[in-house]
């Protein structure tokens, strides 16, 4: 069976997961290689989520919420964006390529918008090829020989 | 007959073992109530004499250092044997501490840094070191070392951890007596796992200074500012990572001006430190478009090397990843 891209999607409650929604009922096509995961706001976003998501298998994780100045909680995203840009800096160090992390903003009338980033995201993560974690038994037998 | 205590270090600095001596005139009283039986820092005994006892003769074993070679690897398979009760004392053998930071790179590339490139080293002929060597007189062996830095439950089955580095004598104190009542009154043990000598909030708990929710506009380092001493020292921009570290050290560091570097490990239910110390960093940003969030940041040096400088072994990936190469 050939690769597909394995994506965990976080979306907010009040404009990004509608947005998802609308692109739903609006029976838009796009690839099916996003798991979405609903939060009430991208504020809640702990980073911690993105570093589980990528050791459990996700090849890459993209985080959805409001246009700025659209927060539902007035300034969430705003928390989110910060947060983005730690997370993508800490990923690059981690040795991780930081384009596997991508914030977005959606509001519940952009279905068109949801489907053309998921196309977007999937094509990235596509291109950079599934994630390998590197584990003890890649290195050491790589390097250990004595 | 005595109990029998053994204390050993693998892939550590030996603070650990002058945290225990600083217990001071009490070293007597455990040296009373036990029968010493490993302590390659302080005592002559050989890997023979343990290796010749019988499996769960040492009741107590308190095992610093982390996991980084096939000599750590031996003797942590084999004081878990001998061993009933297995402790990971401090960060190293908890966490994997300051030598886990070695997992942002792999063994070769350390080592050609090492041997090779660092600017005192003068390795002409490219010479390595040999798991392995061939002599006239007979065959010499030294550890083999290993890619990826290891804390000892990554390794073995851990019974207790002691966080710190060191440990703070007055917590080893308390819980060295805290074991001693325990076997003297046949005392039931606390639950597997439970991390012993410390608190369970986190070091901002302890810690007296003003926390006032500023924002700032630049991170600064400790030596490039003289921090006012009963404010927060996130509030003035310095990165502290007391939010992200568990309670029981007495917040000493952060009392003498100096932020707190995350040695007593993460606080109860917290998965990654590095994820907490975004989050807790990401709040004190004062800037909402992204280029100037960028260049608030530009002002962070080092992100990883802070955020996980004692658990980077033990954080979620575990290692620096090989898909982005860092340079050493």
């Amino acid at each position: 069976m050939s690769w597909e891209p394995k994506i965990a999607g976080f979306l907010c409650n009040w404009c990004s997961y509608t947005g998802a929604d609308l692109a739903g009922t609006s029976r838009l096509h796009y690839p099916p290689n996003i798991r979405v995961i609903r939060m009430m706001c991208t504020g809640r976003m702990d980073p911690v989520f993105v570093f589980k998501a990528f050791q459990a298998g996700a090849d890459g994780v993209i985080v959805s919420g409001c246009h700025p100045g659209d927060c539902h909680y007035q300034e969430g995203n705003f928390k989110m964006l910060r947060r983005a840009h730690l997370i993508k800096r800490v990923l690059a160090d981690l040795g991780i390529h930081p384009d596997r992390f991508r914030l977005t903003w959606v509001s519940a009338s952009e279905g068109d918008r949801w489907a053309r980033f998921s196309a977007d995201f999937t094509q990235t993560i596509r291109t950079l090829g599934p994630l390998k974690l590197t584990s003890d038994s890649i290195l050491e037998g790589t390097y250990n020989a004595a | 007959m005595k109990p029998k205590l053994a204390l050993y270090w693998a892939a550590s600095c030996g603070g650990c073992e002058i945290a225990v001596v600083d217990v001071e005139e009490h070293i007597l009283t455990i040296a009373d109530f036990f029968d010493i039986v490993l302590w390659p820092v302080a005592m002559d005994f050989k890997y023979k004499d343990v290796e010749a006892m019988p499996d769960g003769e040492i009741t107590l074993c308190l095992f610093n250092g982390s996991i980084r070679n096939s000599e750590n690897e031996h003797m942590a398979k084999l004081l878990r044997a001998k061993s009933k009760v297995l402790v990971a004392f401090g960060s190293c053998a908890q966490e994997g501490c300051i030598p886990g930071l070695a997992n942002l790179f792999t063994k070769q590339q350390i080592w050609d840094y090492v041997y090779k490139q660092s600017p005192s080293t003068v390795n002409e002929s490219g010479i390595f070191p040999q798991p392995i060597n061939k002599m006239p007189e007979g065959t010499i062996e030294i550890p083999t070392m290993w890619d990826t830095v290891k804390p000892l439950n990554q390794v073995v089955d851990v019974d207790y951890y002691v966080p710190g580095c060191p440990p703070q004598s007055d917590q080893i104190l308390n819980v060295v007596v805290a074991v001693i009542d325990i076997l003297k009154n046949g005392q039931p043990l606390p639950p597997k796992g439970t991390i012993l000598g410390a608190g369970d909030k986190t070091c901002c708990d302890e810690c007296g200074r003003e926390r006032k929710e500023k924002k700032i506009k630049k991170f600064v380092r400790p030596h490039e500012i003289i921090p006012n001493p009963k404010e927060c020292l996130m509030d003035q921009g310095i990165v502290c990572c007391g939010p992200a570290t568990r309670s029981g050290c007495g917040a000493k560091c952060t009392a003498v001006n100096v932020p707190c570097r995350g040695c007593y490990g993460p606080p109860p239910d917290c998965l990654d430190p590095g994820a907490k110390m975004i989050s807790a960093l990401s709040s004190v940003i004062d800037a909402s478009e992204p280029e100037e969030i960028d260049s608030i940041l530009a002002t962070l040096t080092d992100p990883v090397g802070t955020f996980y400088r004692f658990n980077l072994a033990a954080s979620i990936l575990g290692r620096g990843q090989m898909e982005v190469r860092k340079q050493s």
